[in-house]
């Protein structure tokens, strides 16, 4: 790969918008001289299905037939499909091919000459493309995430340097609450309001914080942002340490996703290369630096005051908030805590001005939003959307409905404090408020599709052994609750229960949420609740007629008391 | 460290000695000296340290907790509260059953009861040959391909009971 | 620090601001029950039997983490806060193996004070009956992990005022439990001074002395108090 020349001149460092304005242009003149451009997705999905021996092969038939010059082979960002992994773009033309193996590689580059390969062609027509709104995953994957001139050329970078050098801290943060952007790891908090929080607290010493520790089960946004745009999220960091006077970061990102950690160490790396991260940046005082900080396997680190105890090298325990991280957070400094995907949305903010994003939306929940659809839906993957669209729409319309001859039942989102919606709310608008209205959440985007081979009751269960198992065990009613949560819930699909079981199961639910420390045990209850609201008759099912309607704890019709036939 | 050995390091003598001359504490000392040996570093050390030897036994905790002047008791309690960390070794391969939810709704406990019918083993257990370990895990962020697993480091999507049967064959045999 | 007036249980008070509601609530002869919470040791907030209703806050609140602010309306009765309150103590004694009549702290067992104070004579919640093996490795004391509730006061003091931190909780969730250094046993750790203080703060009987028999075991925590005093004094 080629880097522009006049980089080198200047010791690689980029201090102001024209340094940007020279890269994005070599970019462009580059891509000119290029005939096509084939991007192979390098993300988790596509790399689990062997996208890399695509990408060996696709260099290696270009460079046997000499094509170098005018044909580049790269590794790109996820397209959003995952499941019809390895996927390829041929840009320009922007045909989508997906399953493809390393043996197409002579296939595709023909149809450089001779036209599409039609027995690999996604119908990028399909509602999954047309009806998505890109602004967290813009230019879906067609940057290569591991070079910083990519995402230059496409604007990257003149959101930091215009905060740094045109902007004071206080119009920065101002811009991030004109755009009224909610954070994006669950709750919704004001971002700018948060930023404000931190900006005002008077310390020596304060720390930004990117929360990837995306633990909630089927959630996989964070992840593939991180792999995608690193660059970007550490751009949003950077703005944030300067518009409230830190000099540090971290990202907790989990162990669980080894690609997207080394993608952040590589972008690091690549940014302090450039100036763009590291001391005096754009010549100004303002200096940031970034480090990686790695998770373990613990859910409950995704809470900010555990995350803080993991990053000081402790058990990641939860603290009783106030004080709140902004007031005193890492080793008892003013600390901001914020999602990957929050971070994401703030260089294009800065870039585009607070009143561009707020157009986004609806009225109290800004923006865009990206969801992992998953379960069981004809098309999984990662899909973004403005908030406001409605469930149908995702599923249905973008996701395609649930596979042939089944039934939806219901839709779970926020994760293990989140709820099931069902069938009579899919026309409910997506936004912080309505979602908790219906007993759900938004979490950080997963979207599990049910339908009527899901049951709800074991849906509970798993979730209720999902928070007993990750339960810190701090706290009496989240350590000991969830236990006698499960066990009734398990006592339900064996048949075992009585409905004076299920009044204490509906006892503890109420006393959980309400006596808990943090947000694992008070949201812990939710999909108990959620379902009871939703599916009591499942659970009466269960109990009175020991039946499973969905035929999960036994045959459809067999009795679930009777020990499931072993082979 | 041996029991016999001379108290705790004063600060004039900062690095521990390690527990044998096997190259691989070279590299956990690496991450250490990165970090300048602070207390906070204990995460990062602990993951080098699994990373390079398979699990964490006593020796390396000790060893670890002295260096960062971290207490013991902390060490092991931190060793034990975060999921990726074991404390035993694994055996030739390691097969990981994602029980996320959308791996739950395709299908992840098929998986599972294929492999106790294959191999004889539960979650965190291995074979009595030492072949094949079973952990799960929840979610590696591949649900766009549930049911998953990771075998030997790679991830493997879209199983189904056949697959993971021939898999576990295979990591039997060889 | 400022001094504010607020009000408990409709009983008009005043107080410091960096004082919790727990403080000012017991400086004034209001009881409010606590379990992890002891004087002259960090605060916890694990035990969840000190929530209390703040006007204007939907959430219930920790009185021992929280501190007073003017114009403070607290309650620190109510019937859901009883209910609440006797749920946790269930809790406690179903995630154990309590038998009391065999206990050397019978009779001097902060459980079972919170226990008659709440009026629970049964419980409910089926007994989880968990596996837990009796240390007596140390020569002069014992611990019986049957009848710890994790309250971490040992953990706390070992730490805060010996200096030791031979105590830690490992593992998480149902299966978090005490350990003594490198989860050896606790005659053989290298760090332990036997200096007893964790004896001395542990609210029931898991820690005792060897050779108090049922209902023998008094425990003494008011040196903790004193000992913050004379270590104030002297910095
Ligand atoms: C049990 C639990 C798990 C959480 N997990 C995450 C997570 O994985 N990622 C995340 O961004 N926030 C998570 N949160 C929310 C964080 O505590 C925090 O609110 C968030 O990172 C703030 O960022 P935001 O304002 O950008 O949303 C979790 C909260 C709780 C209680
Ligand atoms: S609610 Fe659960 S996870 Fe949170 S502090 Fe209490 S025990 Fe720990
Ligand atoms: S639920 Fe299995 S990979 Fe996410
Ligand atoms: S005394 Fe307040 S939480 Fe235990």
């Amino acid at each position: 790969m080629q880097t522009p020349q006049h980089l080198d001149a200047k010791n690689g460092r980029i201090v102001n918008l024209d340094d940007l304005k020279t890269i994005a242009e070599q970019e462009a003149l580059l891509k000119s001289q290029l005939k096509h451009r084939i991007f192979v997705c390098m993300g988790t999905a596509c790399q689990s299905c062997q996208s890399a021996d695509v990408l060996d092969s696709l260099t290696r038939e270009v460079s046997t037939r000499g094509g170098q010059a005018e044909c580049l082979v790269t590794p790109g960002g996820c397209q959003g499909n995952c499941a019809e992994a390895p996927l390829v773009v041929v840009e320009p033309g922007g045909q989508l091919y997906r399953g493809v193996a390393p043996g197409d590689a002579a296939s595709v580059i023909d149809s450089l000459k001779t036209g599409p390969v039609k027995r690999l062609l996604c119908d990028t027509t399909a509602p999954f493309f047309t009806e998505q709104t890109r602004l967290v995953t813009e230019y879906r994957g067609l940057v290569n995430p591991e070079r910083i001139e990519d995402y230059i050329a496409v604007g990257g970078y003149i959101g930091l340097l215009t905060a740094v050098t045109e902007l004071t801290p206080d119009e920065v943060i101002q811009q991030v609450t004109r755009s009224g952007l909610r954070g994006r790891g669950g709750a919704g908090y004001p971002t700018g309001l948060k930023w404000s929080t931190v900006a005002k607290a008077v310390s020596e010493q304060k720390y930004v914080i990117c929360n990837a520790d995306e633990g909630d089960p089927g959630a996989f946004m964070n992840r593939s942002v991180l792999e995608d745009y690193p660059f970007r999220v550490l751009e949003g960091m950077a703005i944030a340490g300067y518009a409230l006077g830190a000099t540090q970061g971290y990202v907790y990102v989990r162990a669980e996703y080894p690609l997207a950690v080394k993608r952040i160490e590589k972008a690091i790396a690549g940014a302090q290369r450039h100036g763009l991260l590291g001391n005096n940046i754009a010549n100004t005082q303002f200096s940031f630096h970034v480090e990686v900080r790695l998770g373990a396997g613990a859910f409950v680190c995704g809470e900010e005051t555990a995350l803080i105890s993991s990053i000081e090298g402790g058990r990641g325990l939860p603290c009783p908030r106030p004080p709140y991280p902004a007031e005193s957070g890492l080793w008892g400094h003013p600390t901001l805590i914020n999602n990957v995907e929050t971070y994401t949305n703030i260089a294009p903010i800065i870039r585009n001005g607070g009143d561009w994003f707020a157009k986004i939306g609806t009225e109290k929940s800004k923006g865009t939003k990206t969801f992992a659809l998953s379960g069981r839906v004809k098309n999984t993957g990662l899909v973004e959307v403005p908030l406001g669209t409605t469930l149908r729409k995702i599923i249905f319309d973008i996701g395609g409905g649930v596979p042939e001859g089944h039934k939806f039942k219901a839709v779970q989102t926020g994760g293990p404090a989140g709820g099931c919606i069902p069938a009579e709310h899919l026309d409910a608008p997506i936004d912080y408020e309505s979602l908790q209205s219906l007993g759900s959440f938004m979490g950080s985007g997963g979207m599990i599709v049910m339908d009527d081979t899901s049951c709800m009751v074991d849906v509970a269960k798993f979730f209720m052994d999902f928070c007993a198992t990750e339960s810190c065990g701090k706290c009496i009613p989240c350590r000991v609750g969830t236990v006698h949560m499960r066990d009734i819930l398990n006592k339900i699909t064996t048949g075992e229960a009585s409905l004076e079981d299920l009044a204490q199961l509906e006892e503890l639910c109420d006393m959980v949420k309400y006596t808990s420390l943090c947000g694992l045990g008070q949201g812990a209850p939710n999909p108990v609740l959620s379902t009871l609201r939703y599916f009591k008759d499942e659970y009466m099912a269960h109990i009175i007629d020991h039946l499973c309607p969905a035929g999960v704890c036994a045959g459809k019709g067999q009795d679930i008391r009777r020990p499931a036939c072993v082979l | 460290m041996n029991s016999a050995a001379p108290s705790l390091p004063s600060s004039s003598q900062n690095v521990v000695a390690a527990p044998s001359d096997d190259k691989r504490w070279r590299i956990v000392g690496a991450t250490m000296r990165r970090y300048g040996f602070a207390p906070s570093a204990l995460i990062e050390t602990l993951h080098t340290v699994q990373n390079s030897f398979g699990y964490l036994d006593t020796q390396s905790l000790r060893f670890v907790a002295r260096s960062l002047k971290v207490p013991l008791s902390k060490a092991y309690g931190v060793a034990t509260f975060y999921g990726i960390f074991r404390l035993k070794p694994h055996g030739e391969h390691t097969c990981v059953i994602c029980t996320g939810t959308a791996c739950h709704i395709k299908g992840a406990a098929k998986l599972l009861a294929t492999i106790d019918r294959c191999a004889n083993i539960r979650d965190a257990e291995t074979t009595k040959d030492n072949k094949l370990s079973l952990v799960t895990a929840r979610c590696f962020g591949a649900c766009g391909i549930a049911p998953a697993a990771i075998v030997d480091g790679q991830v493997i999507g879209n199983l189904s009971p056949e697959t993971m049967e021939e898999l576990v064959r295979r990591c039997l045999k060889s | 620090m400022r001094v504010v007036t607020l009000s408990i249980n409709g009983q008009h008070l005043s107080g410091r601001n960096d004082e919790s509601v727990l403080q000012v609530a017991r400086a004034h002869n209001i009881d409010i029950p606590t379990l992890c919470q002891l004087d002259g040791l960090s605060t916890w907030g694990g035990c969840r039997l000190c929530l209390v209703h703040v006007e204007g806050n939907n959430k219930l609140v920790p009185a021992c983490v929280t501190n007073v602010f003017e114009g403070m309306v607290v309650q620190t009765e109510s019937e859901r806060l009883a209910r609440y309150r006797r749920m946790i103590i269930e809790m406690l004694f179903s995630e154990g193996n309590h038998i009391c009549s065999v206990c050397v702290s019978n009779g001097n067992c902060e459980l079972q004070d919170a226990a008659q104070s709440q009026g629970i004579d049964h419980i409910s919640l089926p007994y989880l009956y968990p596996e837990r093996t009796v240390d007596a490795s140390h020569d002069r004391f014992t611990f019986d992990p049957n009848r710890c509730v994790l309250c971490t006061r040992c953990v706390r003091v070992c730490d805060e005022v010996e200096g030791a931190h031979t105590w830690d909780v490992a593992g998480r969730g149902i299966k978090a439990h005490l350990i003594t250094d490198l989860n050896q046993p606790w005659g053989e750790s290298s760090s332990c001074t036997s200096c007893g203080k964790c004896v001395q703060v542990c609210p029931t009987g898991a820690l005792f002395e060897k050779g108090k028999g049922a209902g023998e075991m008094v425990k003494k925590n008011e040196f903790l108090v004193y000992l913050e005093e004379m270590r104030q004094k002297r910095s």
